[in-house]
């Protein structure tokens, strides 16, 4: 198995008693980066792996993570270029990209 | 995410095993769905995690004003081809280009070297070991390209047991006719031959070695993307 796999690093993680977020995409509009079902694990000591978007919108999925990892709650953002009300990073591709966060356990 | 369910997924994966992953995103609550019990889960959610089983797509399924998504995890493409020949040579390299796991194998030394075939899955084996220990599954395309017999239709055989997505042979309408022959002689059904793709390859009139490895690709990737008959 490809060992960049992001579930793969996220049991990885878990079993090191880590606290682990995966954020996956689960619906795209328009021209996506990264396809729907694709993963972002986020590990606790800020350690990440796979990608939800070409890399323009992880930085703000990670830095949502840790209210995440704290809250237990699941989350879902949205992100897209015209956008305005929702969040400041956009994507530059155009499209727009919607991303569940959840933590694990 | 449960954790069990974390790692019962890797390990369906690790095992190249078809599962998905369903969540109400009204709570958060998930549940692991294997191809093999699929049929359990009732009513339009089912039909809808059959259908994403089918075509490795992942999507939100609304039902009854709840929201679920379903990711489906289906095994990355994998390449088996029976022959350690020029085609083979140019096939690996549209292989990696397209971003498919590919495997040679081939019984005759000569052909099966390092230096052809450098940094590349190869085993100079009979198909028949290799199977063994490399067991084919629905997600595996076969290409048997040796010209052969001894060598192409002990593989041709396991990949059409195993439902392979395609299966693929070298050779001309009349070598075609003589393997048809052998397979139905083996006993082949009919409707399993009809799956073999021969001669190999879209049919884009393909003659240097490099032009009917695109070819061959070319129909592996329609078989994985069309397979719905979409």
């Amino acid at each position: 198995m490809d060992m960049l796999d992001p579930l793969i690093y996220a049991e990885k993680w878990m079993l090191e008693g880590k606290e682990v977020v995966i954020a996956t995409v689960i619906k795209t509009w328009g021209s996506a980066p990264r396809p729907v079902g694709s993963h972002l694990a986020i590990c606790e000591d800020g350690t990440f792996e796979g990608s939800v978007s070409g890399g323009c919108v992880e930085g703000a999925v990670i830095e949502e993570a840790s209210e995440v990892m704290k809250s237990g709650q699941p989350k879902t953002l949205e992100f897209g270029v015209a956008d305005e009300t929702a969040w400041r990073v956009g994507l530059s591709c155009g499209g727009r990209i919607e991303i569940y966060l959840e933590r694990v356990g | 995410m449960d954790p069990n369910l974390l790692k019962q997924l890797n390990v369906e994966r690790a095992a190249r095993q078809a599962c998905a992953v369903v969540i109400d995103l009204a709570d958060g609550r998930d549940r692991l769905v294997k191809k093999a019990d699929s049929s359990a889960v009732q009513g339009p959610l089912g039909v809808a995690v059959q259908v994403a089983l089918r075509s490795g797509k992942s999507s939100i399924f609304e039902t009854e004003g709840r929201y679920f998504f379903i990711n489906a995890h289906v095994p990355a493409l994998r390449i088996v081809v029976i022959g350690a020949v020029h085609i083979s040579q140019a096939l690996v390299q549209i292989a990696r280009a397209v971003g498919y796991s590919i495997e040679i194998i081939d019984p005759r030394t000569a052909f099966a070297t390092a230096e052809r075939f450098p940094d590349v899955d190869l085993h100079a084996e009979w198909p028949e070991d290799y199977l063994k220990n490399h067991p084919l599954d629905a997600y595996t395309a076969m290409v048997a390209v040796t010209h052969d017999p001894k060598i192409d239709d002990t593989a041709l055989i396991e990949a059409l047991i195993a439902n392979c997505l395609y299966v693929g042979a070298l050779g001309s309408r009349k070598t075609h006719e003589k393997r048809v022959e052998r397979l139905i002689a083996a006993g082949v059904s009919a409707p399993a031959i009809e799956r073999i793709a021969s001669p190999i390859g879209l049919d884009i009139g393909a003659a240097s070695p490099g032009e009917i490895a695109v070819a061959i690709m070319a129909q592996i990737i329609e078989a994985l993307r069309r397979h719905d008959g979409a």
